[in-house]
């Protein structure tokens, strides 16, 4: 299948990329192109002119330094192999490693990840639990959106026409104990369900409890009835079992369902995942 | 647009058009029909090649992503006329049925076990996620990579 024609253009750096999507109203970023070709060949997207940014080396770099920042171009294998990523929030490195196969791995990035906003998407669960911030770049400056904000829909974000992520920071979340549970579809691997679990804790009290799911619903959302039925409760299996009915009736009617898992399927599932993701967390 | 790629250790300059996809480069343009497309979708993983050594599903990249890389394709895996012993693997363990998937699945294990060494037979299930087998000869498939691991080193 090829997809509609279009221009090509490689980007040797940001400010280019940005220069060209200001001029250039039907123009699309190219980073891995594991969403935005199988899209583009089934023409569900024909844009005049792709960009190609995957060659900007400035956006692939992974460092830990008071926060821990992850360039945009960072690939998810980078990401599932980082020492760094392991050791400042290994729900993010496991959820990583969890994405499609070893070939999708290797070439699909963090930050087209997040920019196309798949509900069915890994990254954006595990992110927003840990209070990510996504940095981006338009033809006005930079911003800081942070990702409970930054996911808004189905395959649609906060980002304006014309902004480039950048990178995404992840505060220190050193004491918390955290961890990604995922059902993936048997054959794609995209998220089913996911849930992420990034727990502050008290002896055996849970302080704070932050708390997302993914692939169950439109877009990642965090579960802030369960959060708040968690906070101050020691994590016996009542409080597990109250916790996940919380987050079952706040997903409600916004359970999506499709035919190889209908909606209350996946509802019932977003309660066992978050039990799942907090007994890992707690390990 | 111009590309210059290094196939299997040799040097090609073409013109492509920028939607030409990697794979029909390599097939049609190169006449390296090794490689086969089998989904066309970035399912089945039977286009996958090694761009600088990763493997790669080649229907899902544009030639011109390609531009400076080097790749290996299925045609390229024997050194000087001797088998690699992944390819010896597949036939010793009879790791094929019709051979449609082999190409892609003989690259996938290539370049998985250069980062699993000592593979179980479950992490090579895990490892080969990205291929199917459409006439299911997974088993197989399975042996034939442990038995490549074993005479590998691994
Ligand atoms: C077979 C298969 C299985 C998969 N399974 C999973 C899975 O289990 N879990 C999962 O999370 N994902 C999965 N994916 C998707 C994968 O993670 C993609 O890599 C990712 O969604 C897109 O990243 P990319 O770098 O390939 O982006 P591209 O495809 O290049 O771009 C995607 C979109 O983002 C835009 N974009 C890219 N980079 C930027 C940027 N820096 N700033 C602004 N906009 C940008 C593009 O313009 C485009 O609209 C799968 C994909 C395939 C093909
Ligand atoms: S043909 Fe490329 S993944 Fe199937
Ligand atoms: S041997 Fe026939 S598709 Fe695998």
């Amino acid at each position: 299948m090829y997809p509609a024609k279009f221009d090509y253009y490689r980007a040797n750096s940001v400010e280019e990329a940005v220069k060209l999507l200001a001029e250039n109203s039907d123009a699309k970023l190219l980073a891995g192109g594991h969403s935005l070709i199988p899209a583009m060949k089934l023409r569900l997207t024909q844009p005049a002119l792709l960009i190609d940014i995957g060659k900007i080396d400035s956006l692939k770099n992974i460092k830990a330094n008071g926060s821990l920042e992850i360039g945009a171009l960072a690939t998810h294998a980078r990401v599932a192999a980082s020492a760094d990523v392991k050791k400042w929030f290994p729900a993010l490195a496991n959820a990583a490693s969890l994405i499609g196969d070893q070939q999708v791995r290797n070439f699909g990035t963090i930050g087209g990840n997040i920019a196309h906003a798949d509900p069915a998407s890994d990254p954006p669960t595990v992110l927003i639990a840990a209070g990510a911030t996504i940095h981006v770049r338009g033809a006005s400056g930079t911003r800081a959106i942070a990702a409970e904000d930054f996911f808004v829909d189905l395959f649609t974000t906060a980002l304006e026409p014309g902004e480039v992520v950048t990178k995404i920071e992840i505060p220190n979340l050193s004491g918390r104990k955290s961890a990604y549970a995922k059902m993936s579809h048997p054959a794609s691997r995209y998220a089913i369900v996911g849930v992420c679990a990034v727990l502050s804790m008290e002896g055996d009290t849970c302080k704070e409890a932050r708390l997302v799911v993914g692939g169950a619903v439109a877009h990642a959302t965090r579960l802030s009835e369960a959060e708040a039925v968690l906070k101050g409760k020691k994590l016996d299996a009542a409080a597990l079992k109250a916790a996940a009915d919380a987050a079952i009736a706040q997903v409600g009617d916004d359970a999506m369902g499709d035919i190889t898992a209908p909606a209350d399927y996946r509802r019932a599932m977003v309660g066992q995942y978050l039990q799942r993701a907090i007994q890992s967390a707690l390990g | 647009m111009k590309i210059s790629v290094k196939i299997n250790g040799k040097t090609v300059e073409r013109d492509v058009d920028p939607r030409m996809l990697l794979v029909h480069f390599l097939r049609d343009e190169l006449g390296l029909t090794g490689t086969k497309v089998g989904c066309d979708t970035s399912q089945c993983g039977s286009c996958t090649v090694h761009l600088n050594g990763e493997a790669l599903k080649s229907c899902t990249f544009f030639a011109v992503q390609a531009d400076g890389a080097e790749i290996t394709t299925i045609e390229g895996l024997a050194a000087n006329g001797s088998l690699h012993p992944m390819q010896e693997g597949f036939w010793e363990k009879h790791g094929l049925q019709c051979g449609y998937c082999t190409p892609g699945m003989i690259m996938a294990s290539v370049a998985f076990l250069k980062k699993h060494a000592h593979p179980t037979e479950e992490d090579i299930r895990h490892g080969l996620e990205g291929n199917l087998c459409r006439c299911t000869g997974y088993h197989n498939i399975v042996a034939a990579v442990k038995a490549a691991s074993e005479k590998m080193g691994g």
